[in-house]
């Protein structure tokens, strides 16, 4: 049947993001705030993370490219990314987060450079499976999501 | 100039009592929620939604005050709906800290009582017992969870009806009194006594 094969590629997908480790325990959380009256929580909160996170990262973007750089600001910025992606349970964003306030703290442009490069790859590559992944949530329609309080 | 709040604080327990009996009966609590994170504001929301809590999300703690109504002006809400429950404040933000409005509102004698708890990302013991000490309720590391709301709930409203018991004996102490015209009024029954080592001991994460 056409809906328990979506329902399964949609099971499929939501496991990968685990075992991928893209995604951790506090994803389980938010999905775990979900009902019929709220049914595509994760999806707003994961909308609502890329539009404010976007604009942190072009921010990012224009401190590295300073000389010298403001590794105070740097971190500051840095410090918000990872409290929103932490809070959304992006795992391996808020693990390169974490890398690169250590070059911050010991004021390594390059290791500030390299490590914001790694970053943007790791939160891309979320991105892109996390709207694909819910993509399909909506397609599959309000009934059954993977995950609910229902 | 007296604000609203002090002028009900020296109006107990009638006015109390009103505003606590409100019309639909409920004990529903309301919090203030500050965070400049609008992720996080989403999120705290609506776990205080799912756990029948009132909310009101504000994204500094310059606004928390305005609301509050301790920002010097007038306050923008009428005193009867500002009975505030719990103030759950972010530690990290940019102009006002959570600290710094955590003891702002312990300064204010409309809102000392009302128990703050501050929320931060990052686990650093001098930043936690700084808060404590201060007079915060708890302190809960990031990302909260719902189990951190869930108990932290159960805690207020323990408190809350603990001191609702003791204002209404207060009251019939004072309808006893008014018996006898010649003692003087009564003190107020005294505060549950703050004792930082139990509340150091509230250092919440709850990581399974």
């Amino acid at each position: 049947m056409e809906r328990n094969h979506l329902q399964r590629q949609i099971a499929v997908m939501r496991q990968s993001l685990f075992d991928q480790g893209l995604v951790d325990e506090q994803f389980v959380q938010l999905e775990e705030l979900q009902d019929d009256a709220n049914p595509n929580f994760v999806e707003e909160v994961a909308t609502l993370y890329y539009r404010d996170s976007s604009r942190l990262i072009h921010n990012i973007d224009q401190a590295l490219m300073k000389r010298p750089l403001d590794f105070h600001k740097l971190d500051s910025y840095m410090h918000q990314l990872k409290g929103s992606s932490s809070s959304i349970g992006a795992k391996k964003v808020n693990a390169e987060c974490n890398q690169f306030r250590e070059y911050c703290q010991i004021g390594s442009a390059e290791g500030c450079v390299r490590s914001f490069q790694q970053l943007k790859k790791e939160y891309g590559a979320l991105k892109k499976k996390i709207e694909a992944y819910f993509q399909m949530v909506r397609q599959a329609g309000p009934d059954k999501t993977a995950c609910s309080r229902n | 100039m007296a604000t609203a709040g002090e002028v009900l604080r020296r109006n107990l327990p009638e006015k109390v009592e009103v505003s606590d009996g409100s019309p639909s009966g409920s004990r529903e609590l309301h919090v203030l929620a500050v965070d400049d994170s609008h992720v996080d504001r989403k999120v705290i929301e609506r776990l205080l939604k799912i756990s029948s809590c009132k909310v009101t999300a504000v994204d500094s703690g310059t606004r928390a005050l305005q609301y509050l109504g301790l920002d010097g002006e007038k306050s923008s809400v009428g005193f009867d709906d500002l009975k505030v429950n719990l103030i759950m404040t972010d530690y990290s933000m940019p102009g006002m800290t959570g600290y710094e409005l955590l003891k702002k509102i312990k300064e204010s004698s409309a809102f000392r009582e009302v128990p703050v708890v501050i929320m931060s990302s990052e686990n650093i013991l001098t930043r936690i017992d700084r808060c404590l000490e201060e007079g915060a309720e708890e302190f809960i590391l990031k990302p909260v969870k719902l189990s951190d709301v869930k108990r932290l709930k159960n805690v207020i409203m323990k408190e809350d009806e603990k001191e609702n018991v003791e204002k209404r004996t207060f009251k019939r102490k004072l309808r006893d009194d008014e018996d006898s015209p010649s003692t003087s009024p009564p003190s107020p029954p005294p505060l549950s006594p703050v004792c930082p080592a139990a509340k150091r001991s509230r250092l919440h994460n709850t990581k399974d």
